[in-house]
């Protein structure tokens, strides 16, 4: 195994003086080009955990390496400017043009205006939005789907080699919601990127990831793929399988194979 | 006459480009320094719960304190850091008129400014903020790019709410000596000019209404993202500030300003001075309306060059004199200490204005009271009535204790009211002034002092440090002293009092020294 590119170890953040444990004693390996899903509900202190990765939240135990680097040594500005991160509604700013939403973390790196616009192209191709259409519209005017893959190309802008995603197509219909994680796996892929996932949906989660961490009340309870995952004897664990499993019975069984679909 | 046909709307509109040009200039200026204090202000009191606290309380206590005395509570502010300042570093500034009118007026711009920048802030999704950290901005770089843009319209409102209340408190800057749109308003209830008093209104609301309606359309620009709409208001602004500036510098500032306290009498003077000074080829302007606390400091510190006051009030107000000396003595003894200031007393110019008791004729014959002797044994059953300073002024408590004064009842009135409030029977006596034209004109009797408990008011003329050895000016004023007599004086005054154009102080002026030329 390569070293991973995010190594969480021994990591613990409590809020309020320590009367809120959100993260307990959690240690996780990501590694380069791996796709990670971590599955909660809410509380299981997910997000919390996805935060420390970038310092929008600063561990209060443990250490946490990216790429190789204790976090803590990194300026945190430039850190982030080096990791993608993409918001459960987009969190695209409502006074910025699709386009200057896109080219924000290029510019604050000093990129060239002419570097920005062709890279703002690039990536909108990439996200498959039509140019000419959403370049120099507001987010306001464009639809959940269109801001989330917005979103998608803002996070990949300046060409980090690690994407963060916190529910990324929580707030989708499913029609929209399957499109674009298809898509975004494909880039996952074809641009080699590293990216740590957030859901509170198994399925989701099974299909996308290449392995999937659980949480619950702080702790990790479990990681590894579907298979390994199948083999967990950690009744939550085996909970939150039970869903995607009972789903696949019943759609095997209401869509036999050779059909008309 | 209709009240449009009236030629004083005429007049009016000769003072419009001066008193509007200096109201904007001063609205501009204070509403500029209030936002260049409160902004960085309220965005350095976001994140410090007890400082934000405190500000606020103290902006909403400045809110409280009502806007002519916080204009008047500048001037002794200033004028005593002026002193502070050319004690310690050798250069003293103008305590009077432009900068205590405009420091007042941006403390009073400050409160809705903070308030709704921190709302502003405030109001900023979370969601966005922690975005703007993620993509990578600093601390900074999220405030200006982000949560600053973003909070802007409700910046913008508050903004508007400051710039209403701003023009709105200018007028009342006149009695400190900056010139505004209250001067309309100051003059014209002095003369109960009321044309003037409409007309200062009017153009005051007009243009709080305009400067609104401008800040509004760039609100609404911001609020769209329209950049159109937000430059055209920006244009209009800066077009209104750029359209009071050009008479400014077209205009040469008169060399001699003469000073003038609030009532008619003050303008009447302060005009016939001031054509007294261009008659004899000097430039002269008068800066009316000013408080009488006010002027005497202006003209020791040479903002104005001269002006009329009374013997008496210096006396009791200004040096706090409580003994009160037969009338040469006291001249000669004020001539003396305003000497030691640097003041010239230059003349007495004929008349005094005198408080004095003042009841009428019949119902005075009807009682048997000539005298305030005779009124203090009938007091307890009547009542008084006496402008805002009198019954808190050394006279009043020299009269009490000379007699054994108590009324009944003691009103206090504004003083065009107070003699009409007499006559008719209202109040029983007033605290009238011994030159005022409405004595003749209600037929009231001045009561006699027999125990001298006023002091003497001569009315004489002051003039500034630096205008002590003008001989121009002394020459031009000399035919003024010891020429107005009281009868002159309070027919001068009662047509000041009138409500049609010979009323203007200007006319009056002229009136007054045709007749004194012949006497």
């Amino acid at each position: 195994m390569t070293t991973p590119l995010i190594a969480y170890a021994h990591v613990g953040k409590t809020f309020d003086d320590g009367r809120v444990v959100a993260v307990d004693n959690v240690s996780l390996e990501v590694s380069e080009g791996e796709f990670l899903a971590i599955v909660g509900g809410s509380g299981s202190g997910k997000t919390t955990l996805l935060r420390l990765a970038n310092r929008l939240l600063d561990a209060t135990t443990g250490r946490i390496a990216v790429e190789g680097q204790d976090v803590r040594d990194v300026d945190q500005v430039a850190l982030r400017r080096r990791i993608g991160y993409v918001f459960q509604s987009g969190g695209l700013f409502p006074h910025l043009s699709v386009a200057d939403n896109i080219g924000i973390t290029p510019k604050l790196l000093g990129w060239t205006d002419a570097d920005i616009s062709a890279r703002i192209d690039e990536l909108l191709e990439l996200v498959r939005l039509d140019r000419s259409a959403h370049r120099d519209r507001l987010p306001t005017e464009l639809s959940g789907g269109q801001r989330q893959r917005v979103g998608v190309a803002r996070a990949l802008a300046a060409k980090p080699r690690i994407v963060l995603m916190d529910e990324p197509f929580g707030a989708l219909d499913p029609l929209t919601r399957d499109g674009l994680a298809e898509d975004f796996r494909a880039l996952h892929t074809r641009l080699g990127l590293t990216t740590v996932m957030i859901t509170h949906d198994m399925t989701e989660a099974l299909l996308l990831a290449d392995r999937v961490a659980v949480m619950r009340a702080g702790k990790l309870l479990s990681v590894g793929t579907a298979a390994e995952l199948a083999r967990s004897s950690d009744a939550y664990v085996g909970e939150l399988l039970r869903t995607p499993r009972r789903q696949a019975e019943r759609l095997n069984a209401l869509l036999p194979r050779g059909g008309a679909a | 006459m209709s009240i449009l046909s009236d030629p004083r709307w005429g007049e009016a509109l000769t003072h419009l480009s001066d008193y509007l040009g200096n109201h904007v200039r001063l609205s501009v200026a204070a509403l500029a320094l209030g936002l260049a204090v409160s902004l960085p202000l309220a965005i350095a009191a976001r994140k410090a719960p007890l400082f934000r606290n405190v500000l606020l309380a103290l902006a909403s206590i400045v809110q409280t304190v009502p806007g002519l005395a916080l204009l008047a509570l500048f001037y002794p502010l200033l004028l005593a850091l002026a002193s502070v300042t050319l004690r310690w570093f050798g250069f003293g500034f103008s305590a009077f008129g432009f900068l205590p009118a405009m420091l007042a007026l941006a403390l009073y711009s400050m409160l809705p400014v903070l308030r709704n920048t921190i709302t502003g802030l405030d109001g900023v999704d979370v969601d966005l903020v922690q975005a703007a950290q993620a993509v990578g901005m600093t601390e900074r770089q999220s405030l200006f790019a982000v949560e600053l843009p973003l909070a802007l319209p409700v910046i913008m409102a508050g903004i508007r709410t400051a710039a209403v209340w701003v023009i709105g408190t200018a007028t009342l800057s006149t009695p400190i000596g900056q010139t505004s749109l209250g001067n309309y308003i100051f003059a014209g209830l002095q003369t109960q000019n009321w044309v003037f008093v409409l007309f200062g209104c009017i153009a005051a609301a007009v243009l709080a209404l305009a400067v609104d309606q401008l800040l509004a359309l760039i609100e609404g620009g911001l609020k769209v993202r329209s950049r159109l709409r937000a430059a055209l208001g920006g244009f209009g602004i800066a077009a209104l500030v750029a359209a009071t500036l050009v008479p400014m510098l077209a205009r040469s500032p008169a060399s001699y300003i003469v000073g003038a306290k609030t009532f008619a009498e003050q303008y009447v003077l302060s005009a016939l001075i001031a054509q007294r000074l261009r008659a004899a080829g000097l430039s002269a302007s008068s800066r009316e309306g000013l408080g009488s606390n006010v002027i005497f400091d202006a003209l020791a510190a040479n903002d104005i060059d001269l002006y009329v006051d009374y013997s008496g009030t210096l006396w009791a107000n200004q040096f706090h004199r409580t003994d009160i000396l037969p009338r040469e003595k006291l001249l000669s003894e004020l001539k003396a200490i305003l000497a030691k200031q640097d003041i010239t007393l230059f003349g007495e110019l004929g008349f005094e204005n005198a408080y004095a008791l003042v009841m009428p004729k019949k119902r005075a014959e009807a009682l048997g009271i000539r005298s305030i002797a005779d009124l203090a044994s009938r007091a307890p059953t009547l009542s008084i009535a006496g402008d805002y300073e009198f019954f808190s002024r050394p006279e009043w408590a020299a009269l009490q204790k000379a007699y054994g004064l108590t009324f009944r009842a003691q009103r206090i009135m504004q003083p065009d009211f107070m003699y009409a409030a007499v006559a008719s029977g209202e109040v029983d006596a007033i605290a009238g002034y011994t030159s005022d034209g409405l004595i003749a004109k209600y037929d009231l009797l001045v009561l006699d002092d027999p125990k001298r408990a006023i002091p003497p008011y001569d009315a004489i003329l002051l003039l500034a440090p630096k205008r002590a050895n003008d001989e121009a000016l002394r020459a031009a004023l000399k035919p003024l002293l010891g020429r107005i007599d009281i009868a002159d004086m309070r027919e001068a005054n009662l047509r000041a009092n009138g409500n049609d154009a010979a009323a203007s102080p200007d006319a009056v002026a002229r009136w007054l020294w045709e007749k004194i030329g012949k006497n």
